[in-house]
């Protein structure tokens, strides 16, 4: 092989090699997010506990409720908008119902706004840790267990925020299971 | 600098006239006939981009709404409602900004003055691969009409892709249902996949088939600039082809990258558009600098002051050009850590560009200087690509840009670094070169009026939308308040100044290819001291078959 085609075969690679990193930026970012609570991505800590109220600090918090157009899903939380204590473990529900003649499975995304918060809104039991199948007409109740760092109240990036919304998403899992 | 006259075999001279039109021109091999085909193309698209923008400004030069429901209509075939119209807009500003990007500056930077000046700068016969030189170029064809194409199948409201031209999901995912987008996106592939080829062949070519005695710290500035390009183009470009192949399938085949009712996220869509996007605008430019820096050192009959620097400023601004992609997203709610760092690197950039101008204007310093008309379009250059360049780093304040993102004040600002900037580039290297690449004159006179016509009009059409932005008019409008009337039809008479231009432009021309003088090897003379100017004017077929001896 003489230099001139060394030369263009190294240049193809790299170029090949970008779109690689294209793709592997998917995974990455994903992983990114979770580590770093970027873009709104909330912690995960199932089986802990929460560190306990800070007296006299509070936090609204909004939950929020969507699917995607071919989850043939209701899907809607309890309560929209509950004052929570720093520090302090929270519960509020969800309600789920299949409205199709078929047993529908789903999965929930999630992520919180303003998404400075993301690192301070910790999950410590959620519906949307695993797939949800639900029967024809079934409907269910589905808890989420959470508290809001008290960190968050040191943090120069985030200590003037006085809301946080929290947002699922559901969609179908057996059509999408390839891809994501 | 080079130990050689002009040499070449009188037995080849005569290849050219041997071969058939056909064979010539579409099955050509040759670096200088497909940098003619590549400037050819880039003018007619030029023609077309900036038709598109004389509608744009049409529309702008008064409140309201006047136009645009007869043109969706037109193009409809049947009346057109008002949301019709309006996608209308979104359609032509997104053909304006693809098309200038792609399909002129890229091609006629890149492609036309790359292809005809590296080899021979260089002391090359030729490029690596000619063959794959020529599929490059063809490849351009398809994916503008592709482009155009897409103007006529339905994109969502109306017909036409109206994305922007940053393609951003989910408006260009569920947002715009149809196969324009797809049409769209596609040309990208290809258009993408054309300046690969061209990048892959300008290194190899680079590295390899250097004349001897031709070291890397030896090349024309202007090799360099092309050198670093190609490097930027093949590692963005692929990003950009995976970021698009993504909408693609999320449009087509049920995947999800960037939708959350799936897992996926639409900001991971900017992210990678911007990791593509910022260094492209480098790859607009860089050329042009290496354009600018021949010019100003031919005539101040001096070679560049801090050649070294030069270069490496160039390599500079392409690895920092890669890490600052987040400046373009300041208002997607980045947290003020992750703003801090993407406001200091940004301004990291203006480090060596600060350098590269400095050393133009130390280049000029005592030197003997002559206001032909390449000059002046270089020193033009200089001058607004500085004001661009001051108002990208008031932009890169993470806080002042709160205020400024998505207002005209951008739009002021990469005006200025690309239509007085790059575009000034291409002139001062079209009138440096034609007499080289045509061997006939252009006409002085009409060459300056064209350079003053065009400044005035240009510089009102972009100047009075900082005034614009900084009141707070939004970009990507086809209507506005009675308030911002005055400056924006200024800048709609400005338009007129400038496409006014561009006629003497085309007569200048046309004049120079009919009747121009015929010109000399070396009609600079003295301080044009790169490899083009000891050949003939136009050069021989084939240059080089003895390789010149640099010392
Ligand atoms: C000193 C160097 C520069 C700095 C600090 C700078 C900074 C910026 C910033 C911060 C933005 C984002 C503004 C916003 O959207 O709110 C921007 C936009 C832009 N810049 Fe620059 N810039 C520089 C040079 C250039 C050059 C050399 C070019 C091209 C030749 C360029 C082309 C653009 C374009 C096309 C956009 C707008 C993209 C879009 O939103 O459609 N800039 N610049
Ligand atoms: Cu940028």
């Amino acid at each position: 092989m003489n230099r001139t085609t060394r030369t263009g075969l190294l240049a193809t690679a790299l170029a090949l090699g970008m779109v690689g990193v294209g793709y592997a930026s998917v995974p990455l970012y994903r992983l990114f997010c979770q580590v770093t609570g970027f873009a709104g991505t909330t912690r995960m800590a199932p089986g802990t506990s929460a560190p306990g109220a800070v007296a006299g600090k509070t936090m609204s918090v909004r939950f929020d409720a969507n699917h995607a157009a071919n989850m043939p899903w209701n899907f809607k939380p309890e309560t929209t908008r509950e004052i929570v204590t720093l520090g302090a473990q929270d519960i509020v529900f969800y309600e789920a119902e299949n409205k199709s003649d078929k047993p529908v499975t789903g999965t929930a995304t999630f992520n919180v706004t303003p998404s400075q918060a993301g690192k301070y809104f910790t999950k410590i039991q959620c519906f949307c840790f695993t797939e949800q199948t639900l029967q024809p007409g079934q409907k269910v109740r589905m808890p989420v267990v959470f508290y809001v760092d008290p960190a968050i109240a040191k943090d120069p990036s985030a200590n003037d925020i006085e809301e946080i919304t929290l947002s699922y998403t559901f969609y179908p899992v057996d059509e999408r299971k390839k891809q994501s | 600098m080079t130990t050689i006259a002009a040499t070449h075999d009188h037995a080849h001279d005569h290849d050219d006239h041997q071969m058939g039109f056909f064979a010539r021109w579409f099955m050509s091999t040759n670096h200088k006939d497909i940098g003619t085909l590549y400037l050819i193309f880039a003018i007619f698209a030029g023609i077309i981009g900036g038709a598109i923008s004389g509608l744009m400004r049409a529309e702008l030069a008064q409140p309201g709404i006047q136009y645009l429901t007869t043109w969706a209509a037109m193009l409809e075939g049947q009346g057109a409602s008002i949301d019709q119209a309006y996608h209308m807009w979104n359609v032509l500003i997104t053909a304006h900004g693809l098309i200038m990007v792609f399909f002129m500056v890229m091609p006629a930077v890149i492609g036309g003055f790359g292809n005809w000046f590296v080899p021979i700068m260089i002391g090359a016969p030729d490029m690596a691969f000619p063959r794959m030189n020529n599929v490059s170029f063809w490849l351009l064809v398809p994916a503008f009409i592709l482009l155009l194409g897409s103007a006529f199948v339905p994109g969502g409201t109306g017909l036409g892709a109206g994305t922007g031209w940053t393609v951003y999901a989910p408006l260009s995912t569920y947002g715009s249902q149809g196969p324009s987008v797809d049409m769209a996106i596609f040309s990208l592939h290809l258009a993408g996949a054309s300046s690969i080829m061209g990048a892959i062949n300008f290194i190899t070519t680079i590295f390899n088939m250097r004349a001897p005695g031709m070291t890397l710290h030896k090349m024309p500035l202007f090799v360099w600039s092309v050198l670093v390009t190609a490097f930027l183009l093949l590692l963005a470009l692929p990003v950009l082809a995976a970021a698009i192949t993504m909408l693609l399938t999320d449009r087509n085949f049920g995947t999800t990258f960037f939708d959350p009712a799936g897992g996926g996220d639409p900001l991971l869509y900017q992210h990678l558009f911007w990791f593509f996007g910022h260094p492209e605008v480098y790859i607009m430019i860089l050329p042009g600098f290496g354009i600018v820096s021949q010019i100003i050192s031919t005539f101040s009959k001096k070679p560049v002051f801090g050649y070294l620097g030069m270069a490496y400023a160039m390599v500079a601004i392409g690895v920092v050009g890669f890490i600052v992609w987040a400046h373009h997203m300041f208002t997607v709610g980045l947290d003020v850590n992750t703003k801090m760092y993407f406001t200091a690197a940004t301004m990291v950039i203006a480090v060596p560009t600060g350098i590269k101008i400095f050393s133009w204007i130390a280049t000029m310093w005592g030197g003997s200087i002559r206001f032909t008309v390449p000059m002046v379009w270089a020193l033009g250059f200089i001058f607004m690509f500085t004001v661009g360049g001051v108002t990208g780093v008031v932009l890169a304040n993470g806080g002042v840009d709160n205020y400024m993102h998505d207002t005209y004040y951008v739009v002021a600002h990469f005006h200025y670094v690309l239509s007085l900037g790059a575009v000034f580039a291409l002139f001062a290297g079209f009138t440096y070169w034609f007499a080289k690449m045509s061997g006939r004159h252009l006409s002085n006179f009409l060459g300056h009026l064209h350079f003053w016509v065009f400044f005035i009009g240009v510089n009102l059409v972009f100047f009075p939308m900082h005034f614009l932005g900084l009141q707070g008019m939004p970009r990507r409008y086809p209507d506005y308040p009675d308030a911002f009337a005055y400056w924006n039809h200024i800048a709609s008479l400005g338009y007129v100044i400038m496409a006014a231009s561009m006629v003497i432009f085309f007569v200048n021309v046309f004049y120079a290819l009919l009747a121009g003088k015929k010109a000399e090897g070396n009609y600079w003379g003295e301080g044009a001291t790169t490899l083009e100017w000891t050949l003939s004017s136009p050069p021989p077929f084939h240059q080089f078959e003895t390789l010149p001896k640099v010392d």
